[in-house]
């Protein structure tokens, strides 16, 4: 079954024809070649695949492209303002080696920005590690990530993001 | 050279930008147009033979454009999947080398054995048609566990390797261990199980490959570790496309642990296929697949004893190790437990005497090979385990006990008695800068306090060693390697001053392109943003065996210092004509060459333009251009080593442990740069105390179904898990590679089991407990001390 | 995942209509279940009827001595609620422990309910609160919701459109996680209402149960030395490579007993 679906991808109107099983991921990925969410596992909890849709944080892996119809979805790709400014989480991660294969990276960014907001800039190292759990890394073993988020947290916030 | 940016800074990474942006290039991100998509029907059955195969129906079916069978690959001669490394066993004999089809033929071993691909428009149809696929499967008892593999009666997996015996190996002479034994004053008698991991590298192996009909050109973009290996198996062993005809790209890759070094049926498939199915095919690999088909790690079955005088110093130690294989010898499968292994039996030790004895075992599940570390945290865990276990035993502390018999740092380079030559170290600053910094004086108070809350706590030492920067050829080559283990490097400056640099290492999550910037930098004087590294990819790096067994930087890092040392001798000529100086005057540092004695000077990119455009060169002597290869084949490998100690609680009530403390003091020689350093061994400990304390492969004893098939039922280490770790190092430089640089890849991963394990055992030692296996899961912790319970009270 | 028809109806009558009309249709709240078993083709619906759309069944409310949660009001707003938060923040609690963020912000309590997952974390409060089950059609006591083993009391193409909780006096969740998965392994749901003391298990069995011998014992003096020598049989528990029937039974007690401190606290 072919079915339209449109909506806002990082501040972009898109559209495209999908199926009914088509994922949001597979939609994001195949359909608008953005390639930055990533897919791995097939029972919805790595988190690689996080994004944002309607300001929550879901797994696009496991929400339908139609269900996304009309609503305004943040990837990886939309958090930096220009190739030279990236977010304070992107930053972060970077000032603090929280990534290595990058291949979990997008999910992580993704979690923590929202971690952040919903903790209304104020979190600690064991909220940080608990609010991770739907979040595989295999290569930082953590340490560096919960680093990163604990530091981008004030730097969001006198950013005003 | 600045000291912000040259060897030993703490420089941020190149390769992150793109990662963070969503722009990094992974295999199944590529964008191939008219593309097909492959998907492979998988045994269901531990150990079948196929009555029939049926593809008519699925052959029908919308979408499909190909399907390919075991048959198929016999009638083009399409050779097996081979092991690379013949080891000998105890009578000289090369190991058994039963056949390894790339998709079964007749009879099907393992749940996950590769039995049709399909190929189709989209994923979603070559799914659909291969539920179409009639396979008749006759199912046959499966020999699954591995300590009665060689029992009478258990079922065969090869019948050229009868008895499901690979080989009886060893080394060390047992006449001397015994007659050690027999003057002991203490023996101390372990049995382990070091459990079977899977490595879950968070991207999924994939593979996508594409044919040139006008050239005859093959393209496989592959999740490998080392593409031109990947190449030279497929084109000399597999599927005969010559070497020049086929090009191998491992693009971005996420993590491999060793999983992503060895030759898969299914990437093999997708690049033999391509040619016959005209178009480009695609395929990555689903979670619940690789579960079942990526190569699992460890899993062997081992009995120690270590022999010590009444002092406590060691002896003698003997092992007896049954490693499991799987039903098929992948890449490097032989060499894991055995040159691997048993040659780091002495640990940080002086040891004088050490016999081991290890046979590989053939069970009808997925193929076991190279996990991070590879053997070395099979021996660490070995060692350290019965070390501390004697400490215990002869109630002597478990720090003290290591300390006695530690290698005394005027002994280097030791000769152990199990072949190693270690070139450098210097142990015991390394234990004492651990226990200060985990507070092992403040230890048994914050036991007593714990147990006010009810809580067991515990504490564990793990001094391990490791022998990496794979591998000094010639030793490896008598040893049975089928390859050189050496490195290559290729700088080459472009006209306008900016420096391309090809490795044959591959990154897959280890920073090459920061780390042998930094190199180049410091010897060049390169600014940092004029300088890439170029990795991955056979038609534009020089052959090289790729990233494994922590030799990157070590190896593959050599390698570049050799090549700039080559571009700073032919720079030196051009520099003296150009500043009409003897060659024997001009020195180099800091990016700029000068005349000895004056102010004379002329910087590297000048050199460089000149060699692209000699007007005003010395073309009698010097060629131009500026482009300069190297290899390097280490002298030795190199050795580093370091002390771990893990504090942990345990919840008697509810057999949860939870990780309260962790230092890790390492040696890894010179660091090049400590940020990177820290996130390896970050993770390597992740991976360890998972292993420790978490992860297990668990088949299903009579029906060999994968139970543990799933992130549902695989438990992976998450940030909950952990505190944060405490790390610090002491170093003693590689005498020698020109870095000084040792291996950090692995030592996490390597040393961490045995820390968490004896704190474990000494928590519960309390309440009477005398062994618990990995994973010391809740489960396993409960019934460990409802068993010394139930005891107790008899 | 196989294909399938797409629908999003507007009312909880629609949605009725659809899946009455189609005998292989299933409903979809949050999709955290239903899409992992498609994704895995363990499920062929013919149509999927997304509730997505139907406002009526989203929000929680205070109606008197009960708290009211629509069917598909999602876990993270259970999570946050002030008013489950005031009224029984046991619920609140649990809520907030099921899965990970992502899966709260998606997954609903009707879909929870519905689907009667034995490791769920939802049917321990649903009967240790004896609260209600409202469909399109009636109303189910919580004792005779719950059948068995991913088996309920609804009818084909019945909907769950809120759960009624009765405000506690005291109550407290203690779950203990499948350490792979995070479900509950053992959860006891422990609970002083106006209909007396309740203590629900989730996870240890094939579907939710009550442990009588517990509720009588509490009844009598709510502490946990009260329930220290009751022991559960591990016959018939869940077995796994995570747990065995009896590990299950002993951490039954152990939860129980923490569970009521908590209530206490
Ligand atoms: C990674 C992960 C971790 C999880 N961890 C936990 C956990 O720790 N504890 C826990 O309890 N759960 C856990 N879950 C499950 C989660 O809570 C689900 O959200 C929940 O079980 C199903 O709710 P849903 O709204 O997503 O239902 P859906 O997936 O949409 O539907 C589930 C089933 O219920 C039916 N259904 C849905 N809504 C209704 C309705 N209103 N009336 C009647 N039938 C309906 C559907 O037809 C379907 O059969 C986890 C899920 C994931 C993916
Ligand atoms: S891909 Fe693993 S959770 Fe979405
Ligand atoms: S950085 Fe590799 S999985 Fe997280």
């Amino acid at each position: 079954m072919s079915i339209s679906v449109a909506m806002t991808v990082n501040g972009k109107a898109v559209s495209g024809k999908v199926e009914a099983r088509t994922l949001l991921v597979q939609f994001l990925r195949e359909h608008l070649g953005m390639t930055g969410t990533h897919v791995g596992c097939d029972t919805s909890q790595c988190g690689a695949c996080v994004v944002d849709v309607d300001g929550k944080s879901v797994k696009s892996c496991t929400i339908l492209a139609v269900q996304a119809e009309g609503s305004k979805v943040i990837t990886i790709e939309g958090l930096a303002e220009s190739p030279d400014k990236l977010h304070p989480m992107q930053e972060a991660f970077r000032e603090n080696h929280a990534l290595q294969c990058g291949f979990c990276t997008p999910g992580m960014v993704m979690s923590a920005i929202d971690m952040v907001k919903r903790h209304n800039y104020q979190l600690d190292e064991a909220t940080v590690r608990r609010e991770l759990e739907g979040n595989l890394c295999r290569c930082t073993g953590y340490h560096n990530i919960v680093k990163a988020i604990l530091a981008a947290a004030p730097a969001m916030k006198s950013a005003g993001v | 050279m600045t000291a912000a940016t040259g060897i030993g800074a703490r420089v941020l990474r190149t390769e992150d930008k793109r990662f963070l942006t969503g722009t990094g290039r992974y295999v199944d991100d590529l964008p191939l147009a008219r593309a097909t998509y492959a998907y492979f029907l998988r045994s269901p059955h531990a150990h079948a033979k196929i009555k029939k195969l049926d593809i008519s129906a699925a052959a029908k079916m919308s979408g499909v454009v190909n399907i390919f069978t075991g048959k198929d690959l016999v009638d083009a001669k399409v050779g097996g999947l081979i092991c690379g490394w013949v080891v000998k066993d105890k009578h000289g004999e090369p190991h058994k080398a039963p056949p390894h089809p790339v998709m079964a033929v007749d009879t099907v071993r393992y749940v996950g054995d590769t039995v049709a691909m399909v190929v189709a428009n989209s994923y979603d149809e070559a799914k659909d048609a291969a539920e179409a696929i009639k396979v008749d499967y006759d199912v046959q008892p499966a020999n699954i566990d591995l300590a009665k593999s060689f029992d009478k009666g258990a079922p065969q997996v090869h019948p050229e390797a009868p008895g499901n015996l690979i080989y009886d190996w060893e080394i060390g002479v047992k006449a001397d261990v015994e007659a050690a034994f027999a003057k002991a004053a203490h023996v101390t008698k372990l049995d382990l199980i070091n459990n079977r991991l899977i490595p879950n590298a968070m991207e999924p192996r994939a593979a996508a490959a594409e044919y040139d009909k006008g050239t005859g050109n093959y393209t496989l973009w592959s999740t490998s570790q080392n593409p031109h290996v990947l190449r030279l198996i497929l084109s000399a062993f597999v599927l005969g496309i010559p070497e020049h005809k086929l090009r191998v790209v491992a693009p971005d890759v996420g993590g491999g642990f060793g999983s992503k070094i060895f030759c898969y049926a299914d990437e093999t498939m997708v690049c033999w296929a391509a040619s016959r199915v005209g178009r480009p095919i695609k395929w990555t690999a689903e979670r619940s697949e690789s579960f079942q088909t990526d190569c699992h790690g460890r899993d062997h079955v081992t009995h120690a004893e270590l022999a010590l005088d009444k002092d406590g110093k060691f002896l003698a130690l003997k092992v007896e190790t049954i490693a499991n294989m799987g039903a098929y010898l992948s890449t490097f499968s032989t060499a894991v437990p055995t040159y691997l292994y048993a040659t780091l039996l002495a640990g940080q030790y002086t040891t004088p005497l050490i016999y081991a004895n290890v046979k590989a075992a053939l069970t009808h599940t997925a193929p076991v090979d190279a996990y991070r570390g590879a053997g070395r945290p099979e021996a660490t865990f070995v060692v350290e385990s019965i070390v501390s276990k004697a400490a215990a035993e002869m109630k002597i502390d478990p720090a003290e006990l290591r300390r006695k018999n530690f290698i005394p740092s005027t002994a280097f380079p030791y000769q152990t008695p199990v072949a190693l030559q270690y070139d450098s170290g210097n142990y015991p600053p390394i234990i004492d800068e651990a226990m200060k910094m985990a507070d092992y004086k403040g230890f048994e108070a914050r036991r007593a306090e714990a147990k006010s809350r009810g809580k067991l706590r515990g504490i564990g030492f793990s001094s391990y060693i490791e022998a990496c920067g794979l591998a000094p050829s010639q030793v490896v080559g008598s040893l049975g390697a089928g390859v050189g283990q050496w490195e290559s490097a290729q700088i080459k400056f472009n006209p306008t001053g900016n420096v391309q640099v090809m490795t044959g290492a591959h990154s897959h999550g280890q920073s090459h392109e920061t780390t042998f910037a930094q190199i180049i930098h410091d010897k060049l004087g390169v600014p940092m943003d004029q300088i890439e590294i170029v990795h991955g990819d056979t038609a534009t790096t020089p052959f090289g065996m790729g990233s494994y067994g922590s030799r990157s930087l070590a190896v593959g890092g050599s390698a570049i210092v050799k090549a700039t040392e080559k571009i700073i001798a032919k720079g030196k000529k051009v520099a003296a004509h150009l500043m009409e100086a003897a060659v024997a005057d001009v020195e180099f540092e800091n990016g700029t060459f000068k005349v000895t004695g004056t102010d004379k000077n002329v910087p590297l990119a000048q050199v460089v333009f000149a060699a692209y455009v000699p007007h005003n060169y010395p073309l009698a002597e010097v060629e131009p251009g500026m482009d300069e290869n190297a290899f390097y084949d280490p002298a030795n490998f190199v050795y580093p080593a370091g002390t771990q100690i893990c504090e942990l609680e345990i919840d008697p009530d509810t057999g949860t442990t939870e990780i309260v403390n962790f230092t890790a003091i390492d040696d890894f020689g010179n660091i090049i740069n400590p940020m990177i350093v820290e996130g390896q061994v970050h993770g390597g400990i992740v991976q360890g105390v998972g292993q420790a304390l978490m992860e297990g492969a668990v088949y299903d004893k009579s029906t060999g179904q994968l139970i543990s098939g799933s992130y549902m039922d695989y438990t992976m280490p998450r940030a909950d898990n952990f505190p944060s770790f405490k790390l610090g190092y002491k170093v003693t430089p590689c005498p020698h590679n020109p870095l000084g640089v040792k291996g950090c890849g692995e030592a996490g991963a390597i040393a961490s089991p045995a820390a968490v394990m004896n704190a474990v055992h000494n928590a519960l030692a309390p309440v009477g407990v005398k062994h618990v296996e990995m994973p010391a899961t809740p489960l396993n912790v409960w019934q460990s001390i409802k068993g010394a319970q139930r005891q107790a009270a008899e | 995942m196989y294909d399938f028809t797409y629908h999003r109806p507007k009312s909880v009558a629609d949605a009725v209509k659809l899946l009455k009309d189609k005998p292989e249709a299933r409903a979809m709240s949050g999709g955290m279940t239903l899409i992992p078993t498609l994704k895995q083709r363990l499920a062929r619906p013919s149509d999927v009827v997304d509730l997505g759309a139907v406002k009526e069944l989203s929000g929680i409310k205070i109606e008197g001595a009960n708290v009211v949660i629509g069917g598909m009001t999602k876990h993270a707003d259970v999570a946050t609620s002030a008013d489950v938060k005031a009224a029984i923040p046991a619920l609140a609690h649990l809520a907030g422990h099921i899965g990970d963020p992502q899966v709260r912000n998606r997954g609903t309590i009707g879909g929870s309910v519905a689907n009667n997952d034995p490791a769920a974390d939802y049917p321990g409060a649903v009967v240790a609160l004896n609260a209600t089950v409202t469909t399109n059609s009636r109303k189910i006591p919580a004792d005779e919701f719950f059948k068995g083993l991913f088996e309920t009391a609804l009818a084909d193409g019945e909907l769950i459109t809120s759960i009624s909780f009765p405000k506690a006096e005291k109550a407290a969740y203690m779950k203990f996680p499948n350490p792979a998965s995070r479900y509950a392994m053992v959860g006891v749901f422990v609970a002083k209402t106006a209909s007396g003391v309740r203590v629900a298990v989730t996870g240890a069995g094939g579907c939710v149960f009550r442990v009588k011998a517990m509720e009588d014992a509490l009844a009598k003096n709510f502490s946990s030395a009260a329930i220290k020598d009751i022991n559960i049989p591990a016959d018939g528990l869940n077995s796994d490579i995570h747990g065995s029937a009896e590990y299950r039974a002993h951490l039954v007690g152990v939860m129980a007993r923490r569970a009521v401190d908590a209530a206490n606290k």
